[in-house]
């Protein structure tokens, strides 16, 4: 199958700090890949070189947006990636708090909407359709989301669970092919991340996405992801499916391991 | 309990005397090597600090309740007077006619008063774009006042272009100066970026200040032309109440176009902008180019501006365009509420009108607003209007079925 | 080259600088430890010079001798600008702890003019002859002419404080406990430092140096005034940028850099564009290297 998604030997440097040390991820059309590894393994920094917030030390990225073959993406300003197809969450939520729900989500439409300073002012018939289809697109995506009932709420005052589902639906009004997020269900009790997995398979064959997921809850991981790619130290340890992924002894030793012991 | 208070109060009383002792209570000459002892001063400011250190501690313990009760409960927003569209367009068509009617009724005095008002509600729309949308501390904003004025004031002295053509050009020249200045400091943000547009502002004073050859230096440049009204002579008065219109219709135009901007797809990305950098570019947003136009839209109407300021006082000088001109900008953005349009009308009218007409508090005027600034920031950060989000109406009818 | 010029210009560039780094400690000890840029700390360097005047004229028609006018008016100048400082930070900054940046920012540049405003209002917004109250030292007749005495005391004297900052925050409790702060204020208070202190302390020193700076630069140039504050505090701030903000021995260092530049700059380029060189350097150094001299970049976390 086609590959959304192919990080090709990427390494990371900060000052004399190695973050990435030769990381190559495949993803390819349709999947959803989860990244997991122990804390400071490297998978939010994987993240930010994939997205071109960072600038990877060696190494390239490339991405196939719809309809076109892969483009090297590593050097590019993270707004053209997004404009392109890939679309993020954060894990420290990183809302617009003082611009409503709604807004929220009209904020992403940017790069799929046209209207400048001149049709701000002047508001011509186009400027107005264009206006009039962000607001319905996003209330579409809120209420896929089930957020809709707080649409004219400050983003700020929605309940922790909700702001992260927020996130997930201002990411979507990118119309991404990709989706990454980083560490979803981060602060959730489980009746909250079950509904949080159902989402993300719902979005997937709704939207036709591509996910790639940053987690730390096992049952989720293991429950939704159909490949597995293990991370310590900036370095990658293991790759496979589920139930391969769980039975690697190095994963256990480094990574399930702790879990057990936690 | 009273007790406490009182000894409390008490306490800052003593030490406020203790503390402006030198100051408030001795003036010496050390020509005359006498001494001037003001024991009364010293009185006022006993008592003075007596009740306001109470009135002080009160105000926190209430600001401290208030955030507790935000906090908890994800805070219903109030319904506020100002959020109506029919009070705001009641409201705005009512000060339109008065506006309107007004230069007949009241004295050239009065006039001037008006229009030195409206030019500031402009630099304040102006400047608001800039800290209030997009927040970006801008300390420097007279500087592109500046620029305005003395691109009309140059034109007209050594080439006599008339008002009318350098108009447009004052306000293309503002922004090309504030995009200019944008492009160093896009790095930049917070206290920095306030530093350098302060640094920047501080330049561009001091080189019209001794840049004597062309901009005649410390004593500026004087009979500047009065717009032209096709080729009519026109009396002092007459012109006045010209200009008056003139100035008028530039802040209506300031105004309908920066709040137009504010819930467009480019006015979103300026909010954005000052929410999260971060987050606004992994939006599809570039930020470059965002904050280019920032600076672009908020200098331009002070290029606008200037060009008419220029053009009603007939003179200018490098003495109108100091740091401490820029701070009356921002204060006034401060105080009506940062974002929020409406709010500069009303800041500009506290800051501009209410010392005009009450002069006995004029000598008062800059010690209040710097207080007020203060005070604002503690307890009421969102100043007098504040900035809220745009309500929309969607209609949908399962979420009435659903009885929410 | 004009030798006897170039020293000139050079000892009058030691002066200056010995303010600016003096007035720049202040700014760069605040903003080490609370990450705001104190606007009203020039005005504290203003209301220095005010204090010592008044007391340099309440002790002058008592006829006390010129030097003891001089060490009591800066040391009351020291205590009371000491004062304003832990005062300004109680109502305009501590308040604000948890607000953002913007907020300290403006509640500052409101502090600084409401504190020149203040003056205007209780003293007067004229020039006022400051009297001079620094003794000619027999010593330096031979140079006296391109370094005055009042040169000479202004460099030994800041020479002498800011070693005794330097001493002071390496080896006491209190200045190993603002380092701390400085580092990670989360983290000093978890170990049981008080950081609502260590602030206050913070800006105590930071004022009281100030005082010192502007009773000598006072006397030394004859003149004060309520404005003075501003174009001293903007530049002292360019000092403390160009050594890399928060560094104590950076602001030192940026101070003198500074009061060279500007002394070389006037002397050999044109005395009019002074001013625009000091404020053209701050700019192009927050432009260009943010973290000063010498100082390294930082990565934002994301």
């Amino acid at each position: 199958m086609e590959s959304v998604l192919d990080v090709r030997s990427v390494s990371m440097n900060f000052g004399g700090l190695r973050a990435l040390n030769d990381v190559t991820v495949v993803v390819r059309d349709g999947e959803i890949v989860s990244l997991i590894g122990p804390n400071g393994a490297g998978k939010t920094t994987f993240f930010n070189c994939v997205t071109s917030i960072y600038k990877p030390t060696e190494g390239e990225v490339y991405f196939t947006p719809r309809g076109s073959a892969p483009l090297r993406i590593s050097g590019m300003k993270p707004n053209a990636v997004t404009a392109l197809g890939m679309a993020r969450t954060f894990q420290n939520i990183r809302l617009f708090q003082n611009m409503s729900v709604l807004e929220n989500v009209m904020v992403a439409r940017h790069c799929r909407t046209k209207a400048g300073i001149f049709g701000a002012v002047f508001r011509p018939g186009w400027v107005r359709r264009e206006e009039a289809e962000i607001v319905e697109k996003s209330y579409a995506l809120l209420k896929a989301l089930g957020l809709h009932r707080w649409y004219n709420e400050l983003a700020a005052n929605l309940p922790y669970g909700q702001q992260r589902r927020l996130e997930i639906a201002r990411a979507l009004a990118t119309e991404p092919r990709l989706l990454l997020l980083d560490e979803p269900a981060a602060g959730m009790n489980p009746q909250e991340t079950a509904a949080l997995k159902d989402l993300v398979l719902q979005i997937r064959d709704q939207f036709g996405l591509t996910i790639l997921l940053i987690e730390h809850d096992m049952s989720m991981v293991m429950s939704i992801s159909e490949r597995i790619y293990v991370m310590e130290y900036g370095c990658l340890i293991a790759e496979g499916t589920p139930e391969a992924v769980s039975h690697d002894p190095r994963v256990i030793k480094a990574y399930l391991g702790e879990v057990e012991h936690a | 309990m009273v007790a406490r208070e009182f000894f409390k109060s008490l306490g800052v009383s003593l030490w406020f005397m203790v503390l402006t002792f030198p100051l408030v209570a001795v003036r010496v000459n050390t020509i005359e090597n006498t001494i001037q002892w003001r024991w009364a001063n010293l009185a006022i400011v006993g008592v003075g600090a007596f009740v306001l250190s109470a009135v002080w501690r009160w105000a926190l313990v209430r600001r401290e309740t208030m955030l507790a009760n935000a906090a908890s409960g994800a805070g219903e927003r109030s319904v506020r007077v100002w959020d109506s569209p029919v009070v705001t367009r009641t409201l705005g068509a009512a000060l339109l006619v008065v506006f309107m009617g007004i230069p007949w009724l009241v004295s050239t005095y009065q006039t001037n008063i008006l229009i030195s008002f409206f030019l500031y509600v402009m630099l304040g729309i102006g400047l608001n774009i800039v800290v209030g949308v997009a927040g970006l501390l801008f300390l420097g904003y007279a500087a592109f006042y500046a620029i305005g004025a003395y691109a009309y004031a140059l034109l007209n002295h050594y080439f006599g272009w008339g008002f009318w053509t350098v108009l447009p050009m004052g306000g293309v020249l503002a922004a090309v100066a504030g995009v200019l200045l944008a492009f160093p400091v896009l790095r930049l943000r917070g206290d920095y970026l306030a530093i350098v547009t302060l640094g920047f502002g501080e330049i561009v004073r001091l080189v019209l200040e001794n840049w004597s050859d062309l901009t005649g230096g410390p004593s500026g440049i004087s009979n500047i032309d009065r717009p032209g009204f096709f080729g009519q002579e026109m009396t002092v008065a007459g012109t006045n109440i010209y200009i008056y219109y003139i100035v008028f219709v530039a802040v209506l135009v300031t105004f309908v176009v920066a709040e137009r901007l504010k819930d467009s797809r480019v006015g979103r990305a300026l909010q954005a902008l000052r929410e999260d950098e971060i987050a606004c570019e992994a939006m599809g947003i570039d930020r470059v180019g965002v904050k280019l136009m920032a600076f672009g839209l908020g200098t331009a109407w002070a290029g606008f501006a200037g060009v008419i300021f220029a053009a009603k006082t007939t003179f200018i000088n490098p003495a109108s365009f100091t740091f401490f001109e820029s701070a009356i900008i921002l204060s006034i953005v401060v105080l009506g509420g940062m974002g929020s349009n409406w709010g500069v009308i009303l800041g500009a009218a506290f800051l501009v009108l209410l010392p005009e007409y009450m002069r006995a508090f004029s000598e008062y005027r800059m010690i209040l607003f710097a207080a007020a600034m203060v005070l604002m920031m503690v307890f009421r950060p969102q100043g007098m209007i504040p900035a809220r989000s745009k309500q929309y109406r969607i209609v949908d009818r399962e979420l009435e079925l659903s009885g929410e | 080259m004009d030798v006897q010029y170039f020293f000139e210009l050079f000892l009058s560039g030691l002066t200056r600088g010995s303010i600016y780094a003096l007035i720049a400690i202040g700014y760069t000890m605040v903003y080490g430890i609370i990450e705001l840029i104190n606007f009203a700390h020039g005005e504290i360097y203003m209301i220095g010079a005010f204090t010592g005047l008044i007391v340099a004229g309440i002790l002058g028609t008592m006829g006390f001798p010129l030097p003891a006018i001089l060490v009591l008016a800066v040391l009351v100048s020291m205590i009371y600008c000491a004062g304003y400082g832990y005062t300004i930070e109680k109502i305009a900054y501590k308040p604000l702890r948890q607000a953002g940046r913007l907020s300290p920012l403006i509640s500052a540049i409101g502090m600084s003019l409401f504190l020149q405003n203040y003056v205007i209002l209780v003293q007067t917004s004229d020039f006022v002859p400051f009297p001079s109250l620094i003794p000619e030292f027999a010593f330096l007749e031979p140079i006296a002419h391109i370094f005055a005495s009042s040169d000479f005391l202004i460099v030994v004297v800041s020479a002498v404080l800011m070693a005794g900052l330097t001493l002071f925050i390496k080896y006491t409790k209190m200045g190993k406990a603002m380092r701390a702060t400085a580092q990670n204020r989360k983290m000093a208070m978890l170990l049981g430092i008080d950081a609502d202190r260590v602030i206050s302390v913070t800006f105590i020193i930071g004022s009281a140096l100030a005082a010192v700076g502007g009773v000598l630069i006072a006397s030394h140039v004859g003149m004060v005034n309520f404005a003075i504050g501003f174009l001293a505090g903007i530049k002292a701030f360019t000092a403390a940028v160009l050594g890399g903000i928060g560094s104590l021995p950076g602001a030192m260092l940026g101070g003198l850099f500074l009061g060279l530049s500007e002394s070389f700059g006037a002397g050999y380029i044109s005395s009019d564009y002074e001013d625009v060189f000091a404020f053209s350097l701050l700019v192009i150094f927050l432009i260009f290297r943010p973290s000063g001299i010498m100082g390294k970049a930082k990565v934002e976390k994301v």
